[in-house]
């Protein structure tokens, strides 16, 4: 005779869900979880751990990313379905503004000088560009000009901390690590850029704008900038150029060493 | 992928590799005891969510005690047995909290919580009335009888696992059926 009820209670057996599995290995810290998101340039793929977001990518598939991922970080990423509460609340602003505000990053893998290169990053505006050196500058590393681009290259966490916004000192964009190069042309003219009046620009050679009601020059794209009107607008080559033509530096762009 | 459902996974082989390299199969480890965990916690517990909690819980835990353990005490471990001890005492402590919440009396709580659970819905009203009366049981008795007769746990696993001699453990699955076969409607099953 069999006992029902013995029976009964071994069909109360189940199985994990393998989110509610993957969820369990990426809270122990030896995989990262990850999630995808809509973006102007397609799939985003964030992946996170117990310190922040840990990558931004675009990937054709999953595959694609994982593997990516695992090859860069040394460690795999697995999809969940929640993420940590920190993250979900900060995550979608993040991505839609370009700026991380409160979400937290992991920059746990990088040196000092990478994260120091994204922390300046980070802080130029929606729809501004700054040349490289002038993060170099920044963060009191004048002649690493070409160690910025190279950080920036390597920047784990693209469209969050907008290196998208850095470019040539010529005006050029410049390389792009997210995809095709042509993306970063796409995010400026998303965020409000005018690229055909901002290579105009760069084309006749012109590195700042300033004002002649104020002698202040900026950043061609720096908000003061472009509040500044046609008939009051003056074009300047160089730092050297504006200065001697009683300029001085934007406190806000900071087109150049600025006067304490 | 590696299969989820493995029924019989071999324990002291895991226990080895774990020994042997913590990060590069603490993975396998939790695939393969990650079923158990989740079933004890949810007929423990009665609610989905708080059982992916705990699942999670555990395995955190356990990864952190695991760093700190010597090899040669890993590769002698219990690993289901081990693994419970955990899982248990955070089943035991979320329970106490919700009791002390006035306003989520346990009852309406598991009720509601059982049929909001989407992986129930197969389950038949045989499995609705028996889970109900697992969550009527004290928890020494439910946590026992779904040891030992839902996750098919050996009696020394289970003196592991609730920290109890055999002997405690045993008596507790034999009260915990008795009352089972008492309170369990039988003849509404079929």
């Amino acid at each position: 005779m069999t006992d029902r009820l013995i029976t009964d209670l071994e069909k109360l057996m189940t199985t994990a869900s393998e989110t509610a599995i993957h969820a369990a290995i990426t809270a122990t810290g030896i995989a990262d979880g990850y999630v995808t998101r809509p973006s102007a340039l397609g799939t985003l793929f964030v992946a996170y751990n117990s310190r922040g977001v840990s990558a931004v990518d675009l990937a054709d598939s999953a595959e694609d990313f994982e593997q990516r991922f695992s090859h860069i970080h040394g460690r795999s990423t697995l999809p969940v379905e929640r993420l940590p509460v920190q993250i979900d609340r900060h995550l979608d602003s993040a991505i839609e503004t370009g700026k991380p505000g409160r979400l937290p990053l992991d920059f746990s893998d990088l040196t000092e000088f990478q994260a120091a290169v994204l922390r300046k990053t980070a802080e130029i505006p929606g729809g501004q560009v700054r040349p490289y050196g002038w993060v170099a500058r920044e963060i009191g590393k004048p002649g690493a000009v070409r160690a910025v681009g190279s950080a920036l290259a390597r920047n784990p966490v693209p469209v969050v901390v907008p290196c998208h916004r850095v470019v040539r000192s010529d005006g050029h964009l410049g390389n792009y690590s997210l995809g095709d190069p042509d993306n970063k042309r796409i995010l400026l003219e998303a965020e409000g850029l005018d690229m055909t009046e901002y290579e105009s620009l760069s084309e006749r050679g012109i590195r700042f704008t300033g004002s002649d009601t104020t002698d202040i020059f900026c950043h061609p794209t720096c908000h003061h900038a472009r509040r500044t009107s046609v008939e009051h607008t003056v074009e300047f080559r160089s730092e050297q150029q504006a200065r001697r033509a009683g300029f001085r530096p934007c406190k806000v762009c900071r087109p150049a060493e600025v006067a304490a | 992928m590696m299969g989820i459902t493995m029924t019989t996974p071999d324990m002291s082989i895991l226990a080895r590799d774990l020994a042997g390299d913590l990060d590069g199969s603490f993975a396998a480890y939790v695939r393969a005891t990650a079923d158990g965990i989740y079933s004890g916690s949810l007929r423990m517990l009665g609610d989905r969510t708080d059982a992916e909690d705990v699942m999670q819980e555990t395995y955190a835990r356990a990864y952190n005690a695991l760093s700190g353990y010597s090899q040669e005490r890993i590769s002698t471990l219990q690993v289901r047995g081990w693994t419970w001890t955990i899982a248990a005492n955070l089943c035991r402590n979320r329970l106490r909290s919700r009791s002390r919440k006035p306003t989520a009396p346990l009852g309406d709580f598991d009720v509601a919580a059982s049929g909001r659970s989407t992986d129930e819905e197969a389950l038949s009203e045989v499995g609705e009335a028996l889970r109900a009366a697992l969550l009527d049981l004290p928890f020494p008795q439910r946590a026992a009888v779904v040891m030992r007769h839902v996750l098919d746990l050996t009696y020394e696993e289970m003196a592991i696992a609730l920290d109890r001699p055999v002997g405690t453990v045993k008596a507790d699955v034999h009260r915990g059926l008795a009352r089972l076969r008492r309170d369990y409607p039988e003849e509404t099953a079929r």
